[in-house]
């Protein structure tokens, strides 16, 4: 480990306020980009499950 | 040209659906336990910068997100030529899903970017050849979108295609911009450093800061790659939504998740 404690680890050498949103940002966005499509996925199952009888496709979503 | 079989299976939306339904699990595992290493190893374990101090630890998301959204470009042009050139509806669709996807990770590279820069070049923002060029690659994703969507779509990939095209013939022709932003830092000499990070050559870094680097590159790739997949799936199930193998999936996908709460297993 290259800090002496987990202070010193959280005040990154006093560059703590551009190391830490930098990771934070980084990984919101990362999640978004898998979490998004897997929640567009799912919906558009539910869709496809719930009109697969009728003839009607039930509208695009 | 004689194709293999498995090439043309995973142009066809079908198949490329199914191709892709036990990949999701494993990327998605490979993507965690990537980034979870690479980071962690590269937050508190790597020595610091002799001339940078901590801020340098910004380069194990900064670099990868940089790396990723050039070569999603890439991916989109190839795409792009393969659309006109063999009208493989399922490179359309590549193209669609990924434009996002490249735009929110070439933002990411910027403001990691940026806020590396605060501590290091003493400004947040600097019009140096590379910063300039990537915001050159930031518009281009969004002309990509704008133009694939300034079509009326058709229900399934058919009859009209000619926003489908546009975004390709814009995707062909944006990646001139590609060796640009590459050797941007060797041909202008500007602040950005030049690269600390090639495949073929040895690293100017030494191991302890290097394979922290490497381990998110390959967790970045990961994570485009689930991204890529699901929105594509997504897509994919918009379009089959009529077709009977969609209606059978769906069903069974139905008929699992019933079963899986009745206490079967899965």
């Amino acid at each position: 480990v290259s800090f002496d404690s987990f202070g010193d680890f959280i005040a990154m050498g006093g560059h703590a306020p551009y190391v830490w949103p930098a990771y934070a940002v980084t990984f919101a966005v990362l999640l978004g980009n898998v979490l998004l499509p897997l929640a567009r996925l799912r919906r558009r199952l539910d869709d496809a499950a719930a009109h697969a009888d009728a003839d009607d496709d039930g509208g695009e979503r | 040209v004689k194709w293999p079989q498995w090439l043309h299976r995973l142009g066809t939306p079908r198949h490329f659906f199914a191709m892709t339904t036990p990949a999701v699990p494993w990327l998605a595992v490979a993507s965690v336990l990537l980034l979870g290493t690479g980071s962690v190893w590269g937050l508190a374990f790597a020595p610091p910068d002799y001339q940078q101090g901590n801020s340098f630890r910004i380069m194990y998301v900064h670099v990868p997100a940089a790396i990723v959204a050039s070569h999603c470009y890439v991916m989109m042009a190839v795409a792009g030529l393969v659309l006109l050139v063999w009208r493989i509806k399922l490179s359309d669709l590549v193209i669609r899903a990924a434009a996002p996807i490249g735009a929110s990770i070439t933002a990411l590279a910027l403001f990691s970017g940026a806020v590396w820069g605060r501590p290091t070049w003493g400004a947040w923002w600097v019009w140096d050849a590379r910063t300039t060029s990537v915001v050159v690659q930031l518009f281009l994703y969004f002309g990509v979108i704008a133009l694939r969507h300034a079509f009326a779509e058709d229900a399934r990939y058919g009859a009209d295609d000619r926003g489908g095209r546009a975004a390709a013939v814009l995707c062909l022709v944006g990646a001139v911009n590609i060796p640009i932003i590459k050797y941007s830092v060797d041909w202008w000499l500007t602040l950005h450093q030049t690269s600390t990070f090639r495949l073929t050559e040895a690293p100017s870094m030494p191991p302890e800061m290097y394979l922290p680097l490497l381990v998110n590159v390959l967790g970045f790739y990961c994570v485009f790659a689930l991204a890529l997949i699901l929105a594509l799936r997504a897509d994919i199930v918009l379009h089959e939504r009529r077709t009977q193998w969609l209606r059978d999936y769906s069903a069974t996908r139905g008929a699992g998740v019933a079963a899986a709460a009745a206490g079967g297993s899965r």
